[in-house]
Parts: structure tokens; sequence; C-alpha cells
């Protein structure tokens, strides 16, 4: 009950303003997903959710005038959620092949002879 | 949780006043006797709300990883399975969720300033907005169903691009829809759950049983409305924007 009401009006054109801000970042990522960023097409589309995010919980669910002990705890859930992330990204990118050993075909490598209209030819032998 | 010791009256001494008081001269109906002030039964209920989001953040968090994860093992095939996806739906719900959190923190801000039939009203739009969002999503359900977009073996998709060595289409377009149904599935739910969590404090809000010393029940659905909201502002990029 730190939320500063004295003022309702006011607290309500706070409210009207993250919705709009909300909406244009919505327009602004659903235009630019038809531009090809290449490989910061993730980059851009995360970070104009992110601030979404931020939006959200900063005004809508009050963390901007709250007691810091609630910001702590969501700060400290997607900071976990971060080291997870991390971590099994570090090691996905330090290993050459995710194939397990029990599949009885090989699985084509991903990217680049990806476009194969055909099937590809049989199994190399290790 | 009997309505009838629940006096509504616009309370000048509003729970954001209560700075350097001790809190008494307010409502206590609610006040349970192990709280000092009706203060502290609040900010802790927020906590535990809290506590319970980060767990949620937590569950979602280890299917986005499992996404992501997949997502650097088979990229051509999930570009490829991303664009059966509605972009124009998946914006629209987005719109749709952007709005019900607006109409939801109306509610609250409503409910502290004993403002009732504002509060249901809201509520009600809220409750709305998450059934056109269920409805829209039906839709899309239904789409992928008739195409053979469906998870794991139940993939019956034909003409994809990329083929494994046998020549069956790779594994990784079923791997996304998995991914798909799954986290739009758990979200969905969570949407139903908000949806019978808006009718409850609807109904009690529409009795009179919240003001402005006592509306927490409102303030933590609110909190819970606006995580499924934060959610589907990450889902809604990697499923249907990136590629």
């Amino acid at each position: 009950m730190s939320e500063h009401t004295h003022n309702p009006k006011a607290e309500a054109a706070v409210y009207a303003k993250t919705l709009v801000t909300l909406l244009i970042l919505t327009a602004i990522t659903v235009g630019a997903s038809y531009i090809n960023f290449g490989a910061f097409n993730v980059v851009v589309a995360l970070t104009i959710a992110t601030i979404k995010a931020t939006l959200v919980a900063l005004f809508f669910m009050h963390l901007l005038h709250d007691k810091p002990v609630n910001g702590l705890i969501a700060s400290a859930g997607f900071l976990f959620l971060g080291l997870f992330l991390m971590f099994t990204l570090l090691d996905f990118d330090s290993r050459e092949n995710l194939q397990p050993r029990n599949l009885p075909t090989v699985i084509a490598p991903p990217p680049a002879a990806a476009p194969a209209t055909t099937p590809a030819p049989a199994p190399e032998h290790h | 949780m009997s309505t009838s010791t629940v006096d509504v009256h616009p309370d000048p001494h509003g729970p954001g006043d209560e700075h350097g008081h001790d809190g008494h001269g307010h409502d206590d109906s609610h006040h349970q006797h192990h709280f000092t002030t009706m203060e502290q039964q609040f900010d802790t209920s927020k906590i535990g709300m809290w506590l319970f989001l980060a767990t949620e953040v937590l569950l979602f968090g280890g299917l986005f990883v499992g996404f992501g994860l997949m997502q650097a093992r088979f990229p051509g095939e999930f570009k490829e399975a991303h664009e059966h996806l509605q972009r124009p739906l998946g914006a629209l719900n987005t719109v749709v969720l952007l709005i019900s959190s607006w109409t939801m923190v109306m509610g609250v801000l409503s409910a502290r300033t004993n403002q009732r039939k504002k509060l249901v009203i809201f509520l009600l739009l809220t409750i709305l907005c998450a059934c056109i969002f269920l409805g829209v999503k039906y839709f899309e359900y239904s789409h992928k169903y008739e195409e053979g977009l469906l998870p794991g073996h139940y993939y019956k998709h034909v003409g994809d691009k990329i083929h494994d060595a046998s020549g069956h289409p790779s594994p990784g377009y079923a791997t996304f829809f998995s991914f798909y149904f799954m986290m739009t599935g758990l979200h969905g739910i969570h949407i139903l759950v908000g949806i019978i969590l808006l009718a409850w404090i609807a109904v009690r809000g529409n009795r009179g049983e919240f003001n402005s010393s006592y509306y927490t029940p409102v303030d933590l659905v609110g909190l819970y409305w606006h995580l499924v909201d934060l959610i589907w502002i990450y889902l809604f990029p990697l499923y249907y924007l990136i590629t």
C-alpha cells in the first residue's frame, strides 16, 4: 500500500499513457518483423518485448512505487532464468553435433545444406 | 467471507495515507489478528503473490530455454514452420491482452477509490478481452489441426522442404509444433484460470466487499493477470515474428 493514490485521475492518466506506449511498441515490432535485419531480427524483437515487459511490470504491476522487496523477487526470477538460458546456450554452442547415438538414421546437418527438396543421399557411416 | 459484515463507506484515510498511523479507524473486518496492521497484512499477501509469480517465470522460462535450444538445433525447420502461424491473429491477440491489462489496472484503481460500479465494469471488460483471446486461439488451433500441424508424432503436414537422410520430413517441424502447443496451451490454461479468478472477484466486488482499506484480492488477481500478459509479450515475437 505504498502506492501514492492522492490523485486517482493522474494515476489513470499514467495507465492510459502506458497502454498507448505498449500499443505503439506492438505496432513497431510487427512492422519491424517485415524488415530483414538478418541475425539482428531476434535482438530487435526481444529488445522491444523486454521494453514492453518492463513497462507492464513498472506501471501496471506497480513495481515503480512498490516496496523494493517485490521488485527484488521479480528480478531474482528473471536473473535465474537468465543464468539458465546462458549456460544452456553456452553448452549447446560448445558441441559440434547433438545427434543422439541411438537414432537409426542420421539427420541432415542444419544450416548450410538446408533447402534440399530431394531426399538426401544415403546415410554416411562413421 | 460473509458479506453482511462488510460496510462499504468511502474512507477518507485511504491505505495510501497510512504512513505514520497505526491503521486504526479503518474497516477492520478483514484484519487477521496475526498481523499488526492492515497495511502489513496487504504487503505480506503481495510478497506471497510475487513469490508465486517468480515460480511462474521459471515454469515458462524452462519452456523458453527449450524452445531456444531447439531453435538453435533446427533453424531452417523453425523458420519454415513459423510461417504457418498467422501474424495478424497473433498481433490481434497481443492488442487484446494489452487492453485487458489496462482494464485490469483500472479495475484495481476503482477498487482502491471505492468505485464499486466501475470496478465491476472493468472486471467484466477484462473477462471479455480474455474470451476474445481464447476465441482467436481456438480459431488458430483448429486451422493447425486441419493442416496436420500437430505436435510430435501427430504431425501430418505434407510439403515440408527439409528432410532427414531417409527422406522423412525433419523432426524439427514436429518439434516446433510440440513447443508451440505446449507453450501457448499452458498460457491458454492460465487465461482460463484468470477468467475464473476475475469472475470470482467481480462477484465479490459487486457485493461491495472491496474498498480503499481492503482490496487485496483485486490487486493480487491483477498481478497474476499482468504476468499472463507479460508472458504473451514474449511468446508473440518468438513464435509469430522472428524469422
